[in-house]
């Protein structure tokens, strides 16, 4: 870990996405030695977006617009990298927003949420890190009042980043603590509160109740809060993220995502399918467990990582 | 959010009237469909191919069988092929041993390693009577050692004291030591979560692993996993050698498709399937429901079992007295509600039951969901008890009154009650069908004619 903080932020980015575009890179290089665009040829390259997760239906859509006007045609490598890559790239540049804590909000709050595992809690140390060196007085809520130890695992993190934590007794209301939490924000002029909720499946009705209630109960204590209601997606993940986002946002009105775990041989195609269909910012993306690996989402970076372009 | 594979072939198989041998090019047409349902399951796509050239080659030339349609026929294909391959027979988790035998859990970060050692050594220690200890050697994860202490408590199963800046290695050999001296049978390693191409840490793995010679070990997955699948069980199966898979977040909504893909990449079997948080959510693994689960075919069995699971039983037997005698008043209908939502919500119900892809799709599309039910509840939650038992005493005044308590139009109750009406009908010709013992019932899984809420 202390070897890759050393690194660039691009460095690391690209040395975590290479290795996850490896496979699809060669795969893709031994489609094309020059050869011509025909059926076969672009099912293989259909197949290829597959195994990154883009789904069967934006791999179908990809290799269509890769299709037109050059059916039939000679076509090397590097063109057909280039092609996908911008085509990628152009789903996702829309998306490509950084979270945004200069608002105006006092406290500015953001609010964590996600399956089990996703990430949220490492996110949350990594985000309170950016925003105190950025000279921001910030503060963090352990809202995961459920999972043993989670309000340890936040309070490390608040050593870490060097930022208070805001704990209740495992058991107690989340919405509660999350309602003290903003009433401590506002008393101590705090600009940026960061709080974590335990993870849910999004098909668990009553936790999805709970969420809903958390987020209620925060806007009423501060007009206009959780500014940014964010859902952590863990890269391995499948097209179950796509439901996960959709009823996230139906209940906790999400405002953005970052995806996790992109440190690994998963490519996060998913976030492609994503961005289509609901057009939500993507903020960040997470590339190891250190407190460093948190890097903006770039569009361009990532399509290219993922067709295997430097 | 899909089509089920059954809408897919039906599509193809419409209009398909000739009866005899299924051709060639019909099972091609079925095949792609097979294909791009098990791709939007996340089953790994070399494990797709694979398995679409393997059913291809079972399909040609199989007679169609007068009862069903060629699309059923070749679901059913695929279906066998998908329970032989998920691994037909269970296999129990190995304790044939010198004690203390050692159970090594190992996966990717956030996978359900911590939760599912807890669950495990519940369930040895409980239903095997086993001595079971526990010991976290995750020295990555912050307070990752105190979450298997806590939870130990929580389960009365002990955990291997925590000494502050060990390794892993280390703690390995005490943990070993400590089973020995103390006359435990099992002992359980929870490891820290690793990416299987991190060098260090699966070196780190195999150091462990040979420091404790484990009986078992197994690789724990998250059941939601996309293609990633392949390339995690086939490092860790190669690397440090796994025994079998235990796949968590089965209470998901996810088609696991990942199942397939690790069962046929290392050709271990699934030992575990988790199905939520508490401790006692641990399962054998059900190779026929998840091939349902794969093909979108629903899971009868699975909806009855958590049905079962979920009512409160009191509940259910008061409900299916009532059922019996054909009586259904308002405060049934709110309990009804209340526990379709205990079962997470219509739209995971509706997933679970054969055909009913189709009205998950309109209802979708008419946007109605859950909180359709949550508004019906808030309705009969402003009634007095005794508009609850008696509905006919609604008369305008009170509808209104209702209506602003619920914060909705009046509109909207009286169609509350219609929907009230239709399900009362239909519960005492229910109880007619079962008294003669034509109709099996299902106490209290779900509210007879809740089709009727549809517009
Ligand atoms: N390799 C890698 N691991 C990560 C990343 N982000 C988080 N993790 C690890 O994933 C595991 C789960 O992370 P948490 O932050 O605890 O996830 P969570 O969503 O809060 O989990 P619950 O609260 O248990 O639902 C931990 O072991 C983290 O170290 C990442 O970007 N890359
Ligand atoms: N819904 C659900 N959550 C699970 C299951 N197994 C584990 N979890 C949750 O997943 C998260 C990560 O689990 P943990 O055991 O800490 O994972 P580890 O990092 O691999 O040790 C926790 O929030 C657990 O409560 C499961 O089967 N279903
Ligand atoms: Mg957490
Ligand atoms: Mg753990």
């Amino acid at each position: 870990m202390s070897d890759t903080q050393k690194k660039s932020w691009f460095q690391r980015l690209k040395d975590g996405l290479k290795r996850s575009t490896g496979a699809i890179s060669t795969g893709i290089g031994n489609i094309f030695t020059k050869r011509k665009l025909d059926d076969d040829t672009l099912e293989e390259l259909e197949d290829l977006l597959i195994t990154a997760d883009l789904g069967v239906s934006v791999a179908g859509k990809l290799t269509k617009a890769l299709a037109k006007g050059r059916y039939d045609k000679e076509i090397d490598e590097e063109e057909v990298k280039t092609v996908l890559a911008a085509e990628i790239e152009a789903m996702l540049a829309p998306v490509a927003k950084p979270l945004d804590v200069n608002k105006g909000h006092k406290p500015h709050v953001i609010l964590m949420t996600g399956v089990n595992g996703a990430g949220k809690t490492t996110t949350i140390g990594k985000l309170a890190k950016q925003y105190r060196d950025a000279g921001k007085r910030v503060m963090m809520a352990a809202g995961d009042t459920f999972r043993a130890a989670a309000v340890e695992q936040l309070v490390v993190w608040g050593e870490r980043a060097g930022v208070p934590v805001i704990t209740k007794e495992i058991g107690s209301d989340a919405a509660a603590l999350a309602f003290e939490a903003v009433e401590r924000a506002i008393q101590e002029g705090v600009d940026v509160l960061l709080i974590d909720t335990a993870g849910r499946l999004q098909n668990r009705r009553e936790l999805m109740d709970e969420l809903a209630k958390v987020v209620r109960v925060i806007g009423k204590k501060l007009d206009g809060a959780p500014h940014d209601t964010v859902i952590v997606l863990d890269a391995t993940t499948g097209q179950n993220a796509l439901h996960q986002v959709e009823v996230f946002k139906e209940i906790a009105k999400l405002t953005g995502i970052v995806m996790t775990k992109l440190d690994g041989t998963a490519r996060g195609g998913v976030l492609v399918a994503c961005a289509e269909k609901f057009s939500l910012p993507v903020h960040a993306i997470g590339v190891g467990e250190g407190i460093e690996d948190l890097q903006p989402f770039s569009p361009r970076d990532f399509a290219r990582m993922i067709v295997g372009l430097e | 959010m899909f089509d089920s594979l059954s809408e897919r072939l039906s599509g193809i198989f419409d209009g398909l009237k000739r009866r005899g041998a299924l051709k060639e090019s019909d099972v091609s047409d079925a095949l792609r469909e097979v294909r791009v349902a098990l791709l939007e399951a996340d089953v790994a796509l070399p494990v797709v191919k694979d398995f679409v050239s393997r059913v291809k080659d079972k399909a040609i030339g199989q007679s169609v069988l007068k009862s069903v349609t060629p699309g059923q026929q070749v679901i059913k294909i695929v279906h066998d092929e998908l329970v032989a391959m998920l691994g037909a027979e269970a296999s129990g988790i190995n304790l044939l041993g010198v004690p203390p035998v050692v159970i090594l859990m190992v996966g990717l970060q956030g996978s359900g390693k911590t939760t599912t050692t807890a669950k495990l050594a519940k369930r040895l220690t409980e239903k095997e009577g086993k001595k079971v200890m526990m010991a976290s050697l995750d020295v990555r994860r912050p307070a990752a050692q105190e979450q298997l202490k806590v939870l130990g408590e929580q389960i009365g199963v002990k955990t291997l004291p925590i000494v502050a800046g060990q390794m892993p290695v280390d703690i390995t050999r005490r943990a070993m030591d400590a089973a020995r001296l103390q006359g435990f049978d099992v002992l359980m390693l929870d490891t820290a979560g690793r990416l299987h191409v991190d060098a260090e840490l699966m070196a780190e793995v195999k150091a462990v692993r040979d420091a404790s010679q484990p009986l078992e070990t197994l690789l724990v997955a998250d059941s939601l996993t996309g293609q990633d699948a392949v390339n995690v069980a086939k490092a860790f199966d190669g690397e440090v050698g796994i025994t079998g898979v235990a796949l968590t977040r089965m209470d998901g909504d996810g088609r696991g498709g990942a199942a397939l893909s690790m069962r046929a990449v290392t050709g271990k079997p699934i030992k575990l399937a988790g199905f939520g948080e508490k401790m006692d959510a641990l399962e054998d693994f059900h190779p026929e429901r998840v091939a349902s689960r794969i093909l979108g075919m629903g899971d009868v069995v699975s909806l009855v079992e958590k049905a079962a699971a979920t009512i409160e039983k009191e509940d259910a037997e008061k409900m299916a007295k009532k059922m019996a005698k054909g009586e259904f008043d308002l405060d049934d209908m709110r309990t009804q509600l209340r526990q379709m939502s205990k079962l997470g919500g219509v739209q995971s119900i509706l997933g679970m039951l054969p055909g009913m892809g189709k009205i998950k799709q309109a209802m979708a599309g008419a946007s109605i969901d859950d909180k359709v039910f949550r508004r019906q509840e808030a309705i009969i939650n402003s009634m007095t008890p005794t508009e609850r038992k008696k509905p006919q005493v609604l008369n305008a005044s009170r509808k209104k009154r209702i209506a602003a308590g619920a914060g909705v139009e009046v509109s909207e109750v009286n169609k509350l009650l219609k929907a009230h009406m239709q399900m009362a009908k239909m519960m005492k010709q229910m109880s007619k069908m079962g008294k003669s013992g034509r109709m099996p019932m299902m106490p209290g899984a779900m509210p007879p004619g809740f089709d009727k809420f549809l517009p």
